[in-house]
């Protein structure tokens, strides 16, 4: 069971948090003025990457905040946490991990 | 019966106190200390079952949890099966017997408890060897947090099954010293009889502690039987030594054939002989120990057969001194014997290839084909292994940041190395942790190191058998053999994976201990690649099984999943509520009167509501308030329907969209204040919806200055519905005038109850007159028996969930979740007057434009009666049409869609169900058909609103 660290909380048990899909994919300013692809777009499609993913993480069983992450879906390994108003890390922001099963 | 392969004196058992234990219905003494195998082995009995699939004898092969041979099921003193006898620890009245690979389940509950403990610290070190305990000792010298757990009864490791000397004096002394010291540390915990049987991430490891087993019945009933303990360390130190493997050969299984190093902790640690006349066949310098052992403890060693061509000349010296043949540059070919080894079959082996051979007599045959370090919690955190040709095993390949594996699973091949790699690693984790060394952190003195001779890495010795490795038994519990493997990679399968699942080798509850590795070299010899190539199967948790109710531990029976009660739940056991369960609430579903079922009492309850008065517990309704300036604004974006232009005073229903337009929940909104909402959601929304407002106000809309908070067990809530529920209400509420126009239909007033605040609403989930009551759940029995009491003379009636389904049916009142099922719009549901047109937008509304949501084919929700008024249409049952011919048209028969909801009406005195039907609304008046039990009853398609469609009722 993986540590997951909340920007609020600190490191927590991930059963106390809950997955929120890909991050960074606003409500549209204006809906009624996307075509019904446009809008078919937002609601129902996301990346899928093997490899770094930004996604919405929500602490749900603690502090009940809202959080971005991103994270390895290949190793599962948190690379950053980081609020909601801050933007998406850059990837030579991010440091190369070694695989460790700590921290 | 006696002991006859008792040492007279040394081991570890207590020999002044002497246990009984029956096996195989035959009566066994042993002492305390013992495993089961041991004192069998005291005994002279081997064999212990018979194997899985080929029924062949199969007897004690190793001394602990790698045993492939020795499988029990115990009886007493609580039916378990799938145990080892090597690591059933005896106790006094143990019962047991030998199982041919498959045991039973008891049939009787398990009284015992199981339980876990969480526990966080610096440094856990598994294994209390040599290695783990200079680790332990360096970690708990520098003051840190501490856990040593080790699987056996006693800390020692390998050095429990020796004679090895550190500090001039015998081992075990230097481990009692190590085991005081840890327990004078205060942050050091010591666990035995603790099994980390499961490594994962961030320093999450999982350990069984076996607490009472080795008490027998003196066990105290107060303590747990199994605890599973959760640790989370910032550093984990790897310490669980090495399994020794052995060689195949033909008839390699028979009882007596065992690995040498168990030969010797069988010795040492429990003073039995394995034997009278011994063979030790190794490819390796450490069986020479086992052979010189029991030389000296009086066993006859016929032979010590070495397969490599030189042997080893240092040990050879130390066998000739003593008298003890060796043959150098010879294998072990076979073996003779049924329940017993008799013979083992020795030739000649030079370059790969078997000379003609003799048997000598023995009656038990030791090998040894090296050393497997035990990488299984390192293999877990998904460590990656690295092949050692010249160990021929696989040892850790990487370095893993806050988890290192130290001494003989790290493949450090002697004593002092041990020592000195146990304090080296612990030192390291405690860098990282930062944590500085003690000053002094002493390790004892062990003797120097002597380089042995070079292993000979051998998997198999060829067949000369005539049986073409079919009697090579690679895996002993699934009676796998070479020939299987040769088959497995006959049929073309490369990858290690594969053959393991092909054979089965590695599948038995040892999980390939034994097996594994061996599997591995056969397969790269007969696919003709390195072994690094092969590589090992996925080592898995557990490490040894682990039985479910000690990992369900107290979440059992009541405890597995909590109940949710109401403020009046022992007011309606009292009162004969047969209980549902919704979600984790228990509802009552309805109040039967003496002699009646629930249809009965369903029908009376409902009969009162809609002719007089009746009052439900509601207080399992999700209720969120919701308070802020911009309060409004959320509930606007968030419902389809107007919430801003609600007046404090006033209540509307509103339903709430997914982004894609299909409906997630639905209730009423009281507005308390110009800037305060009371939400009510359904009870199985209430969590969801509170995630739902918060995820939208916080991702998206963070400018809003708006709150959410569960108040759902702030407020109980009380339906008092009917016609006379005018008269009982008023009663109860003087102060408040209850007349329609005073208090109309979707308002809300506050009034008090001897001091207490209490809120009315009117608001109906059944189309009658009705008052929803709200107060603080310390009062709710004292205003429910106030209700009773003012109800008495309309004869009020309790109901529950059944009747508040029916009611709410007869007026087409939806559930989400039962008749819409995530793909249901409000235009679906008829309710279109719900969805406003004055709002630019809200969640939902885009989709709604889609040309699929327009679909006129689209599922809608409709009622349906059954045209005989007698069936109860079963509730998910397919509805079908008739072609123009009255024929059904050819399978597969097209669905219409399905029934949702279905009971039988009081108040229309016959069956009614809702349904989705495609284009339902354009069917209503025809007639459809829905298959009941093999026939096909014709229902009539209505409107979904079957009582009282004018709405005459709601204002009594
Ligand atoms: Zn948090």
């Amino acid at each position: 069971m993986q540590l997951i660290a909340c920007p609020w909380c600190g490191p927590r048990e991930e059963v106390e948090f809950h997955y929120g899909g890909q991050a960074h994919v606003p409500y549209p300013d204006d809906p009624g003025g996307l075509s019904d692809e446009e809008w078919a777009h937002y609601v129902f499609y996301r990346d899928n990457p093997r490899g770094r993913f930004a996604e919405r993480w929500n602490h749900s069983a603690g502090c009940r905040r809202w959080f971005n992450a991103v994270r390895d879906t290949a190793t599962y390994r948190f690379e950053r946490v980081y609020r909601l108003d801050d933007p998406k890390p850059l990837a030579t922001e991010l440091a190369t991990s070694r695989r460790n099963t700590a921290r | 019966m006696t002991s006859p392969f008792r040492t007279p004196q040394g081991g570890r058992v207590d020999r002044a106190t002497t246990v009984e234990f029956t096996f195989d219905g035959q009566a066994f003494t042993g002492h305390p200390g013992d495993t089961l195998a041991s004192a069998l082995l005291a005994a002279g009995r081997h064999q212990i079952a018979t194997s899985i699939s080929l029924g062949r004898p199969r007897g004690i092969a190793a001394a602990w949890a790698e045993d492939p041979g020795g499988l029990v099921q115990v009886e007493e003193p609580f039916p378990e099966p799938m145990l080892l006898a090597t690591t059933v620890e005896l106790a006094d009245g143990l019962v047991a017997h030998g199982l041919p690979g498959q045991g039973r389940l008891a049939e009787i509950p398990d009284s015992a408890r199981y339980d876990a403990v969480h526990h966080h610290v610096d440094v856990l070190v598994v294994g209390a060897g040599p290695a783990g305990l200079a680790a332990a000792l360096t970690a708990a010298r520098a003051g840190a947090r501490v856990a040593l757990v080790d699987e056996q009864s006693e800390a020692g490791g390998s050095l429990l099954a020796g004679t090895e000397r550190l500090d001039d004096a015998p081992a075990l002394q230097w481990v009692a010293a190590a085991v005081a010291e840890l327990a004078d540390h205060p942050e050091v915990l010591h666990l035995q009889r603790a099994t980390a049987f499961g490594s994962y991430d961030d320093g999450f490891v999982l350990a069984l502690e076996r607490r009472t087993d080795h008490l027998g019945a003196a066990a105290p009933r107060h303590l747990s039987r199994q605890r599973v303990w959760r640790f989370r360390a910032r550093s984990v130190v790897v310490a669980t030594g090495a399994h020794e493997r052995p060689v195949v050969f033909a008839d390699n299984d028979r009882p007596g054939i065992m690995l040498a190093g168990a030969a010797r902790t069988f010795l040492h640690r429990y003073g039995v002989l394995p034997g009278r006349e011994a063979v030790v066949f190794t490819t390796n310098d450490s069986a020479y120990d086992s052979a010189l052992d029991l030389h000296r403890a009086g066993v006859r060693v016929q032979a010590v057969v070495d397969a490599r061509p030189e042997g080893s000349p240092r040990r050879r010296e130390e066998c000739e001194r003593a008298g003890i043949r060796v043959l150098a540059g010879a294998v072990v070919t076979g073996t003779r014997g049924v329940e017993r080894v008799t013979h083992a079959l020795v030739a000649p082996f030079a370059d790969g290839e078997v000379g003609a051979g003799s048997a000598i007599a023995c009656d038990v045959l030791l090998v040894s084909g090296g050393w497997n370090p035990a990488v299984h919690l390192f293999s877990q955190a998904r460590g990656r292994l690295r092949y050692d040709a010249a160990l021929g095993a696989f040892v850790p390949g990487e370095e893993l940041d806050g988890l290192s594996v130290t001494g003989s699973a790290a493949g450090v091949p002697d004593l002092a190395g041990c020592l000195a790699d146990g304090q080296r690693v612990a030192r390291a984790a405690l860098s990282a942790l930062a944590i500085a060394p003690a000053a002094d952190d002493r390790l004892p003195a062990a003797p120097e190191p002597v380089v042995p001779s070079a292993p000979l890495v051998l998997w198999r010795v060829p067949d000369t058998s005539g049986a073409e490795g079919s009697t090579s038994f690679v895996d002993l519990q699934r009676d796998a053999t070479v020939a299987d493997i040769a088959r497995a990679v006959g049929a073309g399968l490369r990858s290690i994976e594969h053959v393991k699942r092909y054979t089965t080798i590695g599948t038995a509850h040892d999980q390939g201990k034994t097996s594994g590795v061996l599997t591995s070299g056969i397969t790269a010899e007969l696919l003709g690649v390195p072994v690094q190539d092969t590589g090992t199967t996925t080592f898995r948790p557990p490490y040894t099984p682990v039985a479910f109710a000690a990992l369900a531990g107290r979440d059992r029976g009541r405890l597995f999943d909590p109940e949710r009660v109401t403020a009046l739940h022992d007011w309606h056991v009292t009162a004969g509520a047969v209980f549902e369960d919704v979600g984790q609430w228990k509802r009552p579903r309805y109040y039967p009167r003496p002699g009646e079922d629930m249809e009965a009492a369903v029908l009376r309850e409902c009969a009162a509501a809609r002719t007089g008065v009746g009052i439900l517990d509601g207080s399992t309704l999700g209720k969120i308030d919701v308070q802020g300036p911009d309060a409004a604004v959320l509930l606007d974006r968030l419902y389809t329907n107007l919430m801003s232009s609600l007046k404090v005073g006033s209540v509307r229903y509103g339903v709430m969209c997914g982004v894609d337009g299909m409906v997630i929940d639905d209730g009423t909104v009281l507005r308390l204040a110009e800037d305060r909402f009371l939400v009510l959601t359904t009870t199985g929304g209430a969590a969801k919806i509170l995630d739902w407002m918060e995820e939208w106000a916080q991702t998206e809309w963070p400018d809003l200055r708006v709150h959410c908070t569960s108040v759902t067990e702030q407020w109980v809530t009380f339906p008092v519905v009917g016609p006379r529920s005018r008269d009982v209400v008023g009663a109860v509420f003087p102060q408040v005038d209850v007349a329609n126009e005073a208090f109309p239909f979707m308002t809300w007033r506050d009034t008090t109850l001897d001091g207490v605040p209490v809120r009315l609403a009117r608001i109906s989930f059944s189309g009658e007159l009705a008052f929803e009551v709200y107060v603080n759940p310390w009062y709710a029995v004292a205003v429910w028996q106030r209700l009773l009491e003012a109800g008495r003379p309309y004869g009020i009636t309790p109901y529950g969930t059944e009747t508040m389904h029916v009611l709410r049916a007869e007026k087409g009142y939806p559930i989400i979740g039962q008749d819409t099922d995530g793909t249901v719009t409000p235009q679906d549901l008829g309710m279109g007057w719900a969805v406003s047109k004055k709002k630019p937008d809200f969640v939902g509304k885009r989709s709604f434009a889609r040309v699929e949501n327009q679909n006129p084919l689209r599922k809608q929700l409709v009622g349906l009666l059954p045209v005989d008024r007698r069936t109860v249409l079963p509730e998910g049952s397919q509805i079908v049409e008739f072609r123009a011919d009255g024929q059904l048209p050819p399978p597969p028969v097209p669905m219409l869609g399905h029934v949702t909801s279905s009971y039988r009406s009081a108040a229309l005195a016959r069956p009614f169900a809702l349904a989705l039907v495609k284009g339902g609304r354009s069917r209503i008046g025809d007639t459809v058909h829905v298959p009941v039990n093999g026939t096909l009853v014709p229902v009539e398609v209505t409107g979904s609103v079957l009582v009282d469609p004018e709405g005459a009722r709601r204002d009594g």
